[in-house]
């Protein structure tokens, strides 16, 4: 090889481990950024910001109680409702017809639910769900505004929908086959297969694509944006407007005047941040384990 | 004796039965979810879908018609200018996460790979606003592409790499002991051979951020003008559907419903796109 085919070629391989660098310092740059920026708020706040029930920008009196409450009656919420749905589908497509050309396209028709971009959702949602939770509201004879909580999560709901069942399939379908003939060999009926065996059997993965939901559903913002009703007090039903945390920055971001103001935003981004690493880091290393026993 | 356990034989056929028509029922309902999502857009949206909306700037209140035309050039430009630093970059990781795989190294980026998937959008467009927007004093369609530029990152990296492990080493082998370099064995051989699985990856990428606001909101920010400087700020089609969506103005939900046609075609023909390349160009040993 001659001289500048090898320095050419250093200069790839460098720049290949370069990227892989960047790639690791790019993710403690969020973190470090997020807490530096975070930091005047941090000072200024204390502790008491994390069960603070007000938040007055105006009086720079900060707690974020309110919109943490919020973001986890929405998305436990939504991960209830899809939860049912989500299992049924991923037992659909990978138990009862795990291949086939119908199964294929079922696969694919619920993949579309993906590509649909949140503020579609939001925008779907502010005409279809919340006139029909307004006349549930009516109904119910709570006040009746149809944005809130109980939209928020059912569109929410939805967009899990298709996350939650790939990542359940693909745990069901590595179930080993000896586990469910050895079941069928006593008389099982499948129910039964599914239910004492399929299930139990991969419930540390199941619990592992709900917690991987759970996760997307606390940092999704614009379809909750639209539907949630962004109010800063503190929810007293499932009905009441409320704020997430997500929300709650694409809101009011771009207009916080003020060091602490804006520092208090940034630190719950960091919350949300550090949050949904950690999910993601559990979620991955059970799901993880599936993978390479393929 | 034999009766009870007929009876109780009976019972569980029933019970296997219901519960297979109860996962069906559900599976059904999830699937006419999607259709009428789908159905509700396109009906609502397809009537909207005119020339003007193409080519005329938005009109203020009051006055109909007006169209889109400075929201599909700036999310043009900033989902390309994403596309071109993501994808080199992301093409590079997943060329060193499938060479490195199995070691330390290449554990750690993947895991990094994975938790950068997994942060909320928002929290992406407010670190780059930290980063760009405050440095330059000003927000810009360069920092939007910034923000997407790194959503993009996640899908292109695993793509390539699931792409690159599963072609064999013999292949790679043979270009070395003929006297290739491992830039020349990387561009001649590996690529060309996962072309179509490092292809699907960058259209997933870009259907992935294509209908992205969160980021953009604290970046790109939105320009009510045509503007094609990369350091202003621009709008963009998702922007659009966010601003006009949530106004009390009939005409303006007119051209959301618009944008949101335009937009969710755009992504469904990305992702049929993608379906196609992943069933004809696989790659097969």
């Amino acid at each position: 090889m001659s001289n500048s085919k090898i320095i050419k070629n250093k200069i790839f391989l460098k720049s290949i481990n370069g990227s892989a660098i960047f790639v690791m310092i790019l993710l403690a740059g969020f973190f470090i950024t997020l807490l530096v920026s975070s930091f005047p708020a941090i000072k200024a706040n204390g502790l008491s910001f994390l069960w603070g029930k007000t938040w007055d920008p105006v009086n720079d009196n900060y707690g974020m109680l309110p919109f943490l409450i919020g973001t986890l009656i929405t998305s436990f919420l939504a991960l209830l409702i899809s939860a049912p749905f989500s299992i049924a589908a991923a037992l659909f497509l990978g138990e009862y017809f795990p291949k086939g050309i119908i199964p294929n396209i079922f696969r694919n028709v619920i993949e579309l639910l993906a590509a649909i971009p949140s503020v579609v959702y939001g925008f779907w949602g502010l005409f279809t769900v919340a006139p029909l939770v307004r006349a549930l509201e009516i109904k119910l004879h709570v006040p009746a505004a149809g944005l809130g909580i109980f939209s928020a999560s059912i569109v929410l709901s939805i967009m899990l929908i298709p996350y939650s069942v790939s990542l359940i399939r693909q745990v069901i379908s590595m179930t080993p086959i000896q586990l469910k003939e050895a079941a069928y060999a006593l008389g099982c009926t499948r129910t039964e297969v599914i239910m004492k065996v399929i299930l139990p059997a991969n419930i540390s993965g199941i619990s592992a694509g709900f917690l991987l939901s759970l996760g997307r559903a606390l940092g999704e913002t614009m379809a909750v944006t639209v539907l949630i009703g962004n109010s800063p007090k503190l929810p007293t039903s499932i009905f009441s407007p409320s704020n997430t945390m997500a929300s709650l920055i694409a809101n009011e971001f771009n207009e916080a005047v003020g060091s602490v103001y804006s520092a208090s935003l940034v630190e719950i981004g960091l919350l949300l941040f550090v949050v949904t690493t950690i999910i993601n880091l559990l979620g991955r290393v059970v799901i993880r384990r599936y993978t390479v026993k393929a | 004796m034999t009766t009870i356990e007929i009876a109780g034989i009976k019972r569980r056929k029933f019970k296997d039965t219901m519960f297979k028509y109860i996962v069906y029922g559900l599976t059904f309902t999830c699937l006419a979810v999607v259709l009428i999502i789908l159905f509700y857009i396109f009906q609502k949206g397809i009537p909207c879908l005119n020339w003007s909306l193409f080519s005329q700037m938005p009109k203020p209140v009051g006055e109909s018609g007006g169209g889109v035309l400075n929201a599909m050039v700036g999310s043009l430009m900033v989902v390309s200018i994403a596309a071109l630093i993501a994808i080199p970059l992301g093409i590079a990781v997943g060329i060193f996460l499938a060479e490195k795989r199995g070691k330390p190294a290449a554990d750690r980026v993947s895991i990094a790979v994975d938790v950068l998937q997994g942060v909320p959008s928002i929290v992406v467009g407010m670190v780059v606003y930290v980063w760009v927007v405050k440095p330059l004093g000003i927000f810009s369609a360069l920092s939007g592409s910034i923000a997407l530029a790194i959503m993009m990152l996640p899908p292109v990296i695993k793509n390539t790499e699931e792409t690159l492990v599963l072609i064999p080493n013999t292949l790679k082998e043979a270009a070395l002991a003929l006297g290739a370099s491992d830039l020349k064995s990387t561009m001649k051989i590996l690529l060309p051979t996962g072309i179509g699985g490092i292809f699907s990856g960058c259209m997933l990428g870009i259907a992935r951020v294509a209908g992205e606001v969160a980021p953009l909101l604290f970046t790109a920010f939105g320009n009510p003008y045509l503007s094609f400087n990369i350091l202003k700020p621009v709008n963009s089609l998702p922007m659009v559907i966010f601003n006009y969506g949530s106004s009390p103005y009939e005409d303006w939900h007119r051209i959301a419903w618009g944008g949101s046609v335009i937009l969710v075609g755009f992504v469904i023909i990305l992702n049929v796109i993608v379906k196609f390349f992943e069933s004809r160009w696989k790659v097969q040993f």
